[in-house]
């Protein structure tokens, strides 16, 4: 495993690096809003990255909740958290494009409302299993899991369903697109499916390591917790018993 | 209007905020670390 995944950070790093280099100067310059268009390459590939990582959340919480498999609970809490991450870069990137097509920052469209509401539920889910300290935490957040996944159709499909400023889908939603865009747009995607995969990776292995640690520091907790009672019961921590015996 | 600028400000956010929870990541392992050597 430790020889894997510096190989994987390489090929991952090396993909990106193509995938930039096809975004920047090997894909078509859109007619209507030229170069800013090439946001698109990594605006898209990473809504549909988070959209996966979502559901990967969603499925794992299922399945914590049927076997309550603690396996199951930590791949939840890392997928949310670095689908997180890619839906901030939505959230952000979304915005930087708009600017200059739309003439504003940001406006309150059912799409982009859905999707900031989405960040705030899973936002919500990673405070919640960061603050809270009960033994029930794990349950509460695989059930809000399941709550924030509804949201995730409610996302995709709202520009088919609402009258909406943002643009149809490329795929399976009526647009068209250039075959060399939409051969850069899978190369991306592809490069940030890799990314998230080693992210995934990684913070899968410090959750691991934190729980390892907890358990640790509870069994020694646990263990000092009953020397002192049994030291107590034999009279050794009562300072009147040990007067009484010294007498 | 020089939209060329966007362009850039959308690349570099997307790779600060991957490098920002990459940094993040790598400090939790390493003080986790520490931790259970200490």
């Amino acid at each position: 495993m430790k020889r894997v995944f510096p190989i994987l950070v390489a090929l991952t790093a090396g993909l990106l690096a193509y995938a930039f280099y096809e975004a920047m100067w090997v894909a078509p310059t859109e007619r209507t809003m030229g170069d800013v268009q090439r946001i698109f390459y990594y605006h898209v590939p990473s809504a549909w990255t988070a959209f996966i990582l979502f559901f990967v959340n969603l499925v794992a919480s299922v399945a914590y909740l049927i076997r309550r498999n603690p396996k199951a609970d930590a791949l939840a809490a890392v997928s949310a958290e670095v689908g997180v991450v890619f839906c901030t870069v939505v959230l952000v990137t979304g915005p930087i494009w708009a600017r200059p097509v739309w003439g504003i920052w940001w406006t309150w469209d059912i799409r982009l409302t859905t999707t900031l509401v989405l960040w705030l539920i899973y936002v919500s889910y990673l405070v919640l299993r960061r603050f809270s300290d009960s033994a029930q935490t794990p349950k509460l957040a695989a059930v809000l899991a399941i709550f924030g996944a509804l949201d995730v159709p409610l996302v995709y499909f709202s520009i088919w369903f609402f009258r909406t400023q943002h643009p149809q889908p490329v795929i399976g939603g009526g647009g068209s697109i250039d075959p060399r865009m939409l051969h850069v747009l899978l190369i991306n995607w592809l490069a940030f499916s890799c990314l998230a995969f080693v992210l995934c990776w990684a913070r899968y292995h410090v959750e691991q390591l934190n729980r390892q640690y907890e358990e640790s520091l509870a069994l020694e907790s646990l263990m000092a917790d009953s020397v002192s009672t049994s030291h107590r019961r034999q009279g050794g921590a009562n300072p009147d018993r040990a007067k009484k015996a010294a007498s | 209007m020089n939209s060329v600028k966007f362009l850039y400000a959308a690349y570099i956010a997307t790779w600060v905020i991957h490098g920002a929870y990459f940094t993040t990541l790598v400090r939790r392992y390493l003080r986790l670390r520490r931790q259970i050597k200490g």
